[in-house]
């Protein structure tokens, strides 16, 4: 992207810069330099020269400046003009050094790469099954999931309201590995309809019979009732029997892992709000952010995490 | 030596010494009035629609530039973490900048896209319901307050004033296109485009 960087300024506005420059520095050396004094001994009735400045009868001496004062002025003025022969200051001149701000960045990152890509280029040979029993990739690969993962399903890994768990064996897109690369390299999305429009009725007995699914309290008549409409409604992605399909991202309804839980509130309610408004979550694709080679690690730790127990 | 003349003249002091600190100014920031690369914007900038220019102003209000910054600097430790650096030409319509000076929270000129809308409002409602350890303060009233849109449109025009090519249309359907929002869908609005308009960004 160096065309964003790599831009010269008209050369009046060059100049411009290059006489402010030199004349701020030129006027300010002239101006030690035509101040100067030189140490001049009390004369023979021990009268030493003054300013003519006074202010309640006690008058300035007009001594010269210090010595270590003076040398410093000079030193930084020596040093303005070193500065600006070796670095680019003084418009569109470059410096000796040649040095930019884009140049050393890129220095600096094809330092790091030339160190660190050999690492996950090893890792990215190895199976991710396999990857996922190395302690030390694992290693790499917890520091890369805390931080890019971790904002959102926690540190732990466990999720929250909304942020799948990774630590369970629940998969909403499948816990193959290939299906895991898919997921960090690409995204998802998943959307859930509204369907306020049921009617409240019709939202009660659903949400009954979808806690009745995972064997959490409810009330069996309404729940035996909200069976021919969810037969209906919701079968088609949450599959007949409840299970879910992985190929859309449709919760399994049947096990106890929720992906909007709120420590809160009741599952019920929570239900009911999903049923209501429907859901619509996104994971960020994060091969643009990471690239290829840390998705493969990251893909071994969330591998691993579904597998801990 | 008269230099008395000047310092028992303060009216001529006070000239003579902002005279002479204008010269870092005059080399230092005037020719940057004239250079293309910060005055063109970057290829695909867009002018901020009034939602988003609506979470700007919510940004703005509630301070979140004392602890964010939205300046990038061109250090691969920033650029690993953030994506690529800034450049000038992605601010060229704002005004004020937001670029900020203090990084109590992350740098958030590339936020856009890195979070689901979810997570922002997750976040923005109770910020230790999703990241356990932070310090930041929750804006639940973002969540009731609605916005009225009454000075979106003047907003507009004086921003076009400034030079953001915003167009007729665009202004006249400002009103139309904030009122009645949630200030929060405002600035996730805001916040999801940051950053998001050079596509190479990492």
């Amino acid at each position: 992207m160096s065309h964003l960087w790599r831009d010269v300024l008209p050369g009046f506005w060059s100049a411009w810069i290059i006489v402010i420059t030199l004349g701020t520095i030129a006027i300010s050396a002239w101006l030690l330099f035509a101040n100067r004094k030189t140490d001049k001994p009390a004369d023979a009735d021990g009268h030493v020269e003054t300013t003519d400045h006074t202010a309640d009868e006690i008058e300035e001496y007009d001594n010269p400046l210090p010595r270590w004062w003076f040398q410093l002025y000079v030193g930084t003025v020596i040093f303005a003009l070193g500065y600006l022969l070796l670095y680019p200051g003084l418009g569109n001149y470059a410096g000796l050094l040649g040095w930019t701000q884009e140049g050393q960045w890129e220095t600096e990152v094809a330092h790091a790469e030339a160190r660190y890509a050999p690492i996950f280029e090893r890792y990215q040979q190895v199976p991710i099954p396999e990857l996922a029993r190395d302690a030390e990739a694992m290693d790499v690969a917890e520091r890369l999931f805390l931080n890019n993962c971790a904002i959102c399903h926690g540190a732990n890994a466990r999720g929250g309201d909304g942020f799948p768990d990774l630590t369970d064996d629940a998969w909403l897109y499948g816990g193959a590995p290939d299906t895991i690369v898919a997921t960090l390299t690409d995204g998802r999305n998943g959307r859930m309809p509204a369907w306020q429009q049921l009617g409240e009725d019709s939202i009660e007995n659903l949400t009954q019979h979808v806690l009745s699914l995972s064997g959490q309290p409810h009330d069996a008549g309404r729940a035996e009732q909200g069976a021919t409409m969810f037969a209906s409604v919701c079968s088609a992605c949450h599959s007949p029997d409840g299970t879910g399909n992985q190929a859309l991202g449709a919760p399994n309804l049947t096990d106890d892992a929720w992906l909007y839980r709120r420590p809160d509130q009741p599952l019920a309610a929570t239900l009911r709000q999903t049923l209501r408004h429907g859901r619509s979550g996104h994971m960020p694709a994060q091969a643009d952010y990471i690239g290829e080679d840390k998705v493969h690690l990251v893909a071994a730790y969330v591998y691993a995490l579904g597998r801990r127990d | 030596m008269r230099h008395d003349i000047i310092e028992k003249n303060v009216g001529l002091l006070s000239v003579l010494v902002l005279v002479v600190i204008s010269f870092g100014g005059l080399a230092e920031v005037v020719p940057l009035f004239f250079q293309k690369q910060t005055t063109e914007p970057v290829e695909g900038l867009e002018p901020l629609s009034p939602l988003e220019l609506a979470g700007r102003d919510i940004y703005r209000r509630e301070g979140c530039v004392g602890c964010h910054s939205q300046m990038i600097r061109p250090f691969r430790a920033e650029t690993e973490r953030y994506g690529h650096y800034s450049v000038a030409g992605e601010s060229v319509y704002e005004h004020n900048f937001l670029w900020g000076s203090k990084r109590t929270g992350p740098d958030l000129a590339r936020v856009g896209g890195r979070y689901s809308d979810d997570w922002h409002r997750a976040h923005l409602y109770n910020p230790r319901d999703v990241v356990p350890a932070s310090i930041m303060p929750a804006y639940p009233w973002l969540f009731e307050d609605v916005i009225d849109g009454d000075a979106i449109a003047a907003k507009m025009g004086a921003l076009r004033t400034l030079g953001v090519p915003y167009d007729d249309t665009q202004i006249a359907g400002a009103r139309e296109a904030v009122h009645g929002e949630r200030e929060i869908t405002a600035l996730v609005a805001y916040l999801q485009q940051l950053g998001t308009v050079l596509k190479d960004a990492r």
